[in-house]
């Protein structure tokens, strides 16, 4: 019997590891690579686009400050849930994020489908001091983003190195993040056809209230308000990804 | 397995024949009820992979006898939800606002589902209970800025203010007076000592009547002659105590130097029509709705 023979891998060290990596292996073959053949892991769905620039360096802050600690941005299938917040998330909307925000925790609300659902002067104010709109919130304020200068001379960067592991970024994209990054907070955006081409349904203009200033302020809430909006739910067939 | 089994003088029980510097294992298994237990969830696990999807196969899954999933339960559910609430959801869409309102048991409903729909989406700016906050008004009181109608406020909650997305979203533009240098800095004080005069609060007699002049020519336009507003375009009341965005000298002058452009969301299209109508209904009750 093998049970006889244990003792020859609880005596050999290199034997064990090489034990546990090969079930290591087998587990992640079945558990793992399914999903990048199976044609559904990732629905069809029109709409989903990359960040802007500004808002991946939104994207970059609500990390760095550890957002994802007290919010998820996931809505799961459940009547609950999707009473409050809205239709389910779906994998295609977080599939070029890097890496993705879901999750369980949630001391504060899930923010998947928090765009367009507050204006810019209420995150700005909730931002700054919590406690000055919603009295019973235990959010920390964050007041010291709308004093910092959004610091992302290495945009260009950034993009392709989110290019390098899938994220679609164009040449042009790339080319034009320095100046994106600008244009998107000011009124211009609005206008400049180029940039709604590139990044549809992204939200423009000044976000903090000082259109003097670039700040952390302005690329966090232009990237609060892109979540949640990228795919139109009116014309969604949820029958078409049904599992 | 040891074919050789030496026993523990002292306490009479199997040792596990390991030994370190004199001293030895006892063999104390586990409970066999414990381990028949682990046997019957192995068996089980295989009822299961036949029941529930389980097993990932070269491009697909196993789906299980049933076939189910998440996201199929969830759409039962709410189908059921649907059903439910149907003879009222019908009726909400069917009838005009006065009429739910005149209705007692559509009244409820909508109370009832207008409040839960207020607590996650309007109260955040608005205020438990729509008691307002400094940038974005109270609902409670009598001022309204765009109507306080149900149908005016139905409109309102549709379409949004200043929001873009919304072609038909309320909008009115305020100029920056300071900002883009449209008057002197002395104009200002003057046209904001003459809004004050409204509420007795005016510390420069002779600014006021400069101010009026101010006042004519580039206010009244919006805020009407009397200053009391002007609904139609969303103008607020400069006669009230109401001040949207503080009424200190230093708040009204901060406002004519850099106008206002508070911002809500349009809600059709995020929340349904009949949602809507129950949100009218709630915000309406409120204690302002005229």
């Amino acid at each position: 019997m093998l049970l006889k023979k244990h003792h020859i891998v609880e005596k050999n060290v290199f034997v064990l590891v090489l034990g546990i990596f090969l079930t290591i292996i087998i587990g992640g073959i079945v558990e793992i690579v399914p999903l990048f053949t199976m044609e559904q892991t990732i629905e069809k769905v029109e709409g989903v686009r990359p960040y802007s620039p500004l808002e991946q360096a939104g994207r970059n802050i609500y990390l760095r400050e550890g957002c994802y600690n007290c919010h998820s941005q996931q809505i799961r299938p459940f009547r609950d849930e999707v009473e409050r917040y809205g239709h389910y998330s779906l994998a295609a909307e977080s599939m070029y994020d890097h890496p993705f925000q879901w999750g369980s925790k949630r001391t504060g609300p899930d923010l998947a489908r928090v765009g367009g659902k507050y204006s810019n002067d209420w995150h700005v104010a909730h931002m700054i001091d919590p406690r000055a709109v919603v009295p019973e919130s235990i959010m920390p304020g964050y007041p010291f983003l709308a004093e910092r200068n959004l610091n992302f001379d290495d945009a260009q960067a950034h993009l392709e190195t989110l290019k390098m592991v899938g994220v679609p970024y164009t040449d042009e994209m790339i080319a034009s993040a320095k100046a994106d990054l600008y244009l998107q907070a000011s009124e211009d955006a609005a206008w400049d056809d180029d940039f709604l081409a590139r990044y549809p349904n992204a939200a423009t203009g000044d976000f903090d209230g000082n259109p003097q200033k670039l700040t952390e302020m302005d690329a966090l809430v232009a990237y609060l308000q892109v979540l949640g909006r990228m795919v139109d739910f009116t014309t969604y067939n949820p029958q078409m990804n049904l599992r | 397995m040891s074919t050789n089994v030496e026993k523990d003088q002292v306490s009479g029980r199997e040792t596990t024949g390991h030994e370190w510097d004199g001293i030895k294992e006892l063999n104390t298994p586990l409970p066999s009820w414990w381990v028949y237990v682990f046997w019957i969830t192995c068996i089980w696990s295989v009822g299961y992979w036949v029941v529930y999807p389980s097993w990932p196969t070269a491009n697909d899954y196993l789906k299980g006898t049933f076939g189910t999933t998440n996201r199929t339960e969830l759409h039962e559910t709410m189908n059921n939800v649907t059903a439910e609430r149907a003879p009222y959801m019908e009726r909400l869409a069917a009838l005009e606002l006065p009429e739910i309102v005149s209705d007692s048991e559509l009244l409820n409903f909508s109370m009832a589902g207008g409040k839960a729909v207020f607590a996650d989406n309007c109260a955040p700016c608005h205020g438990t209970g729509g008691s307002g906050n400094p940038g974005f008004p109270s609902l409670q009181d009598d001022a309204w800025l765009w109507g306080g109608s149900l149908e005016a406020i139905n409109e309102t909650l549709h379409v949004g203010i200043r929001w873009d997305a919304n072609e038909d979203t309320r909008f009115n533009d305020m100029p920056a007076f300071g900002r883009d240098e449209l008057l002197e800095r002395d104009q200002i004080n003057d046209v904001v000592e003459y809004v004050l005069a409204f509420s007795d609060r005016a510390t420069d007699m002779q600014a006021i009547d400069r101010g009026a002049v101010v006042f004519e020519e580039n206010c009244a336009a919006c805020h009407g002659e009397n200053a009391k507003g002007v609904q139609e375009l969303g103008a607020p009341n400069l006669t009230d105590a109401i001040w949207l965005y503080g009424g200190s000298k230093a708040n009204i002058t901060e406002s004519v130097m850099n106008s206002r452009r508070g911002v809500m969301p349009a809600w059709g299209g995020r929340l349904d029509e009949e949602t809507i109508k129950m949100l009218t209904v709630y915000v309406h009750s409120l204690g302002g709705g005229q």
